[in-house]
């Protein structure tokens, strides 16, 4: 999906980010502990955790929901956590739009479909008249698959896939560059989280949309992403290709979280073996993202990166004397 | 192989503003001794309610039309709530989903964990408490002793869901129902859970339903597996049936809406959202979103048609006169390979009867 590598464009640079929480106190908790990592524009960039992980914060911390402790985001060349103006900042917010997990919670249940979707066309004067405004809720909706009729209805008379739409409508009326998906298929059913990762594919190509895609699913991930971050306690360990991660994974706890995951395959589940992550004892050494080979970045000391380039040939031999 | 609990002919309706809601239209089904039954469906396809009925756990708005629920020669459907009482907890235990809601906060974890048996049981406090320890060093809390005394607030996620298990297990029931046990749960520590509870099963050898919606969890636990649609099972077989040789569209559905590892281009989605049960379509409930439904579909109900003495499906496609048609990839693949390990058991079976 990703065109020529020297034609990418870096829509988002985030650079040693962290995002700490009562800083100072004793019950400091540092969700996001400096973590770099760029997104191309038109790709998807999933973003996957465990609970508690740093996933969503982080996805916060971008569309500026809290004032990142430290490091650097520059969204389209221009540093976020510097905007003031205000006219800026409302720029800003129309370009980034944020889907969220759960499609219940999500939607003021005392609005109108129409009126939720329009919301953002009205705080920024996008219709000239009241019939322009309606003629973009109404293209919205079919956009994302709805009826125009349902522009009249409250959210309680939807499904949780139906008000998944609404909210992807709601994000699309901005006519924005980038969309932090955070975990917006996790509370659907299987059935429907098939459609809505479908649509979600469908309006990228249309709209030329970049998503920062945060799950904690990781076939799904795997799936619908071009690049894959895997995080752990507030830091980025893995980076890379999302086949190549899902591959080739080498960080220890990479290889852990794919070996949890069941696959609808009873003879893969009798031979699968889960693999138990044992973070490994702070020995003073100076760990960062490193690049191990082309686009594939993982946590570890100057000394471990010869290891893993290693255990990454190793991996890739293995696999290829399999198929042949 | 001896059948624990046997259902039949099971139907329930909920009384609401909008109507009668039929939840649970003619759910049959049997439970073997040892074994996982693991029942799939998405949310409102009659999954939880099959459940909540045998445990006679139902809202005050819910008739029990229909049906037969036999327990050790007993139809649970006539028993009172008093008889109910005995077997809850005792013959049949059940876990649920949240292990945040499903523990009392005030209450130690010690005598949680030991109020079954003081219920059921005429146990002396202090023997209580020692079986209580013992179950919680089975279900693997470290420094059981200690933490007897602390309240669940203290415990991780997977560790409540620990001593849910140890709660539901401590009077040895007959029949565990898992409610959808390890959705709220990461996948790691999903793993850790499950392998606890097969892992249990082995050791006391309780028959096991298993209701979740993530067909994964499914193919690594379930023996057998009862897909559920629109207040029906559909399709009914052990795992490898249901898994390489599915044959409701329905499943056909599920099983290539999940992206494999070799999934490349666009992911196979059911269009359509599920039936609205306050008036269920008459014939299939699937055909408004079943690409294969024909004129028969919309009007009778299928029955069943048995694929093999274990493995039967409600599709109108099973029939004699059917025209053939050729399901999606993912599920030619399935069947492919099913073939294949057929061929290869065959050949077992030879060589064995040679020697």
């Amino acid at each position: 999906m990703v065109a020529d590598k020297t034609q990418e464009k870096i829509i988002l640079d985030v650079e040693n980010l962290k995002q700490y929480f009562n800083e100072g106190q004793r019950d400091e908790v540092r969700a996001v502990d400096g973590i770099s990592f760029q997104i191309f524009e038109g790709e998807t960039f999933g973003l996957v955790g465990e609970s508690g992980c740093g996933k969503s914060t982080t996805g916060r911390s971008i569309i500026r929901l809290y004032h990142p402790t430290a490091g650097k985001i520059e969204f389209d060349g221009e540093d976020v956590s510097k905007i003031k103006r205000r006219a800026d900042m409302e720029h800003f917010r129309r370009d980034v739009q944020m889907i969220y997990q759960d499609p219940y919670a999500s939607l003021n249940p005392r609005m109108k479909v129409r009126d939720i979707i329009a919301e953002g066309i009205d705080i920024h004067h996008l219709a000239t008249d009241v019939d322009d405004r309606n003629q973009q809720v109404n293209d919205l909706l079919e956009l994302v698959g709805l009826d125009r009729s349902h522009g009249t209805r409250y959210p309680h008379e939807f499904s949780g896939g139906q008000r998944q739409r609404i909210g992807i409508a709601r994000a699309l009326a901005m006519q924005p560059k980038f969309i932090i998906c955070d975990e917006p298929i996790s509370a659907l059913d299987v059935s429907i989280q098939a459609q809505v990762v479908n649509l979600l594919m469908e309006l990228q190509q249309k709209k030329k949309l970049t998503y920062l895609f945060i799950a904690h699913d990781l076939s799904m991930v795997k799936y619908i992403s071009d690049r894959i971050g895997v995080m752990y306690y507030g830091k980025l360990v893995e980076v890379g290709k999302s086949e190549e991660i899902y591959n080739f994974g080498v960080h220890p706890y990479t290889e852990s979280l794919l070996s949890a995951i069941p696959l609808p395959d009873p003879e893969h589940e009798r031979t699968r073996r889960r693999i138990v992550y044992k973070p490994a004892v702070n020995d003073g050494a100076e760990r960062e993202l490193r690049e191990i080979s082309e686009g594939h970045f993982v946590y570890c000391s100057e000394e471990e990166v010869p290891v893993f380039q290693k255990k990454l040939a190793d991996k890739k031999a293995q696999t290829e004397k399999v198929e042949v | 192989m001896e059948k624990v609990l046997e259902v039949k002919d099971l139907k329930i309706s909920f009384d609401t503003f909008a109507g009668k809601v039929h939840a649970i239209r003619g759910v049959e089904f049997d439970l073997y001794r040892g074994e996982t039954l693991a029942i799939v469906g998405e949310s409102g396809s009659g999954k939880s309610v099959t459940t909540r009925s045998i445990m006679r756990l139902l809202a005050k708005n819910a008739n029990v039309d229909s049906g037969t629920i036999m327990f050790k020669n007993e139809d649970l459907n006539k028993k009172d709530d008093k008889a109910m009482q005995k077997i809850r907890g005792r013959d049949i235990a059940m876990i649920f989903q949240d292990p945040m809601t499903s523990l009392n906060p005030t209450m130690t974890i010690g005598k949680q964990v030991a109020e079954p048996l003081r219920k059921h049981e005429k146990i002396s406090k202090k023997e209580a408490m020692n079986t209580a320890l013992e179950l919680l060093r089975l279900v693997g809390i470290p420094d059981a002793e200690k933490r007897l005394n602390n309240y669940p607030h203290q415990f991780s996620g997977g560790q409540r869901q620990r001593i849910v298990i140890a709660i539901a297990l401590i009077c040895r029931p007959e029949i565990l129902i898992a409610d959808e046990p390890t959705t709220a749960l990461d996948v790691t520590i999903q793993a850790q859970i499950i392998e606890l509870m097969k892992d249990i099963q082995e050791k006391i050898r309780t028959s096991i339903i298993f209701i979740t919606h993530d067909l994964g969890v499914v193919a690594n636990v379930a023996d057998r597996v009862a897909v559920m649609y629109g207040g029906r099972i559909v399709e009914i077989g052990t795992s490898e049936e249901i898994f390489y040789n599915p044959q409701h569209p329905y499943t056909w559905g599920l099983l290539s809406s999940m992206p494999t590892l070799e999934t490349q281009d666009s992911l196979y989605a059911i269009p359509g959202s599920p039936p609205d049960l306050l008036d269920p379509p008459t014939g299939d409930a699937f055909y408004p979103r079943n690409e294969f439904a024909m004129q028969i579909d919309t009007e009778e109900t299928p029955p069943f048609f048995e694929i093999s003495p274990t493995h039967k499906a409600a599709t109108w496609l099973l029939a004699p006169q059917a025209p053939k048609v050729t399901p999606p990839q993912e599920i030619v693949n399935r069947h492919q390979h099913f073939q294949k390990i057929m061929k290869e058991r065959e050949l077992v079976q030879k060589k064995l009867r040679e020697v």
